[in-house]
């Protein structure tokens, strides 16, 4: 009788470079270094890596890309905390009481398809173009994202689970705590994972086309004023932005999530 | 008899009855089931498979509704799961929960009961050192063998300090030597503690075993075929007691009524529990 995995967590790892993920980087590079050389696009459109890469360190010394790029991330992180809140919290009340589930079920089919971007002249309408309305719009479109898997998580409770909680007289509060919260966390995260990703889709958007200060708006002032070059090397940092916080959250999921199957698994 | 008539029952259960009602379709679970549980008495619940078994369970631990029809926890009715009762349920690995280690798993139930921290600490321990696990408290369930995780959910009640153990088929999903183990677990842990405890199992050896008393449920719509005391001694040995004469007696008696249970000889087993009586 003893306790597996009690002792040493088996976590022998070989030494081995992950060489697939490697190799997609490599073609990933050459095709965007040779594709604009080939000259199959009208030349200044589409400028080769190795010059946009170039400017990108240009524009790095720059305090306008700081401030656009600061501007940016705040917008994006002020839409996606409250979105995140909202989320989880009326889809903790609307998963847990079956009347709301219900009668919400048709409303909330119908309101997630809406694209954000269909509202943005709607959202200038009401709360002009100013910055809010870049959290507005991502808020919009990053609730629906965390509501819906809070829901799914909800769904996903235990019955003996929960007959256990109520069999030892649990509180309201201790089960949506000890038994409602850590069964739908996983589910949160996944929820909060791609709410960032769409939020940044939105914050990007509204710097676009409303013209509030942050990176969108550099790419579409780099753009009329013909800096291709720059205008990607500005494009490639936002894809880098999208990948860190990615990253970030999947690292946070496995520190908090290391009971979970999942993540049991991946060790 | 005079016993049940100058002590009040630990349960009482009165004429228990469970529909279940669902788009047209009734299904009677429970018929009829009348039946009182004496204060520090170990009772086995035995029936075929469907005889509503787990229904009647969540009836007594008050996670159901009955249709009509009392339970009695020490002469209180019970409409929810009251304070005095513990249950172990048959799927550990659900009943535990894999986000807590052991140890937590066992203290979050007295949380509630608001018991202070130097309380909860004292019962966690003691109740992991009767289950023999003292050693794997800041283990995760998930970590352990499924026996290993059965005794975590054992511990967890009976740190709770129950008036009455219900246990619904709890070795059902564990290896044979394993069950052995765990029997002879809830075995010492009654006579040491003496909780009343109402086991409920779909196997008769099990049931003649660890019982002081075995009752014998009918098919669906369920009522009480016989109640069987077990003459057996206090102190039980998995190959000794199970060797004796008196507990194949026992088992032939309690089979039988299981198979005409089975094939709905209603009459054979009325005479049955007339010559019981």
């Amino acid at each position: 009788m003893t306790a597996r995995g009690l002792t040493a967590p088996q976590r022998i790892r070989r030494p081995r470079l992950p060489r697939a993920p490697l190799v997609g980087i490599v073609i990933a590079v050459v095709a965007a270094e040779l594709i604009p050389r080939s000259g199959l696009f009208p030349a200044g459109t589409l400028p080769p890596l190795s010059s946009v890469l170039a400017e990108l360190c240009r524009e790095a010394g720059t305090s306008a890309l700081w401030q656009a790029l600061g501007r940016t991330v705040r917008t994006w992180a002020i839409g996606l905390v409250i979105a995140v809140a909202a989320g989880v919290v009326i889809g903790v009340v609307i998963g847990l009481v079956p009347v709301l589930r219900a009668i919400t079920a048709s409303t909330v089919e119908f309101l997630r398809p809406i694209p954000s971007v269909a509202l943005i002249p709607a959202v200038i309408l009401i709360f002009g173009t100013g910055s809010q309305s870049g959290v507005v719009l991502i808020v919009y479109a990053a609730f629906w994202q965390v509501l819906l898997q809070v829901l799914y998580g909800i769904q996903d409770i235990d019955p003996v689970a929960m007959e256990t909680a109520r069999s030892y007289r649990f509180g309201t509060w201790a089960t949506v705590r000890h038994v409602v919260w850590p069964t739908a966390l996983p589910f949160v995260f996944t929820g909060v994972r791609l709410a960032a990703s769409v939020a940044l889709v939105l914050a990007i958007t509204a710097e676009l086309v409303i013209g509030t200060p942050g990176m969108g708006q550099l790419i579409s002032v780099a753009q009329s004023s013909g800096a291709t070059t720059r205008m990607f090397a500005l494009v490639l940092l936002t894809g880098v932005l999208g990948v860190l916080v990615n990253v970030a959250f999947r690292f946070a999921e496995r520190g908090v999530l290391s009971w979970h199957p999942s993540v049991r698994r991946a060790r | 008899m005079e016993d049940t008539i100058t002590t009040e029952p630990m349960v009482r259960v009165t004429r228990l009855k469970k529909v279940y009602e669902s788009s047209g379709r009734r299904v009677e679970a429970i018929g009829d089931v009348t039946f009182s549980v004496a204060r520090g008495e170990f009772a086995c619940i035995v029936g075929p498979s469907g005889a509503g078994k787990t229904t009647l369970l969540k009836c007594l631990a008050g996670l159901l509704q009955p249709t009509s029809g009392t339970v009695e926890l020490e002469g209180t009715p019970v409409t929810g799961p009251p304070p005095g009762m513990a249950v172990v349920f048959q799927e550990y690995g659900r009943s535990l929960f894999p986000w807590k280690t052991v140890q937590q798993n066992i203290d979050l139930p007295l949380r509630q009961k608001g018991l202070p921290r130097p309380e909860r600490e004292r019962l966690t321990a003691e109740a992991l050192t009767a289950v023999g696990l003292a050693d794997v408290s800041r283990a995760y369930p998930w970590q352990l063998s499924g026996g290993m995780q059965q005794r975590v959910a054992i511990a967890r009640a009976v740190a709770y300090e129950p008036h009455v153990l219900l246990m619904d088929e709890p070795f059902a999903a564990v290896d044979a030597q394993t069950r052995a183990e765990l029997e002879d677990l809830v075995r010492s842990l009654w006579k040491t503690l003496g909780i009343t405890t109402l086991f409920v199992t779909h196997d008769i050896d099990e049931a003649v075993y660890l019982g002081e008393r075995v009752l014998v449920l009918s098919a669906s719509p369920t009522h009480i075929l016989e109640d069987v005391p077990v003459g057996l001694p206090v102190d039980r040995d998995q190959v000794t007691t199970r060797s004796t004469a008196g507990f194949a007696e026992l088992r032939a008696r309690v089979h039988r009524g299981i198979q005409d249970a089975k094939a709905g000889r209603q009459s054979t087993a009325q005479s049955i529990v007339g010559t019981a009586q």
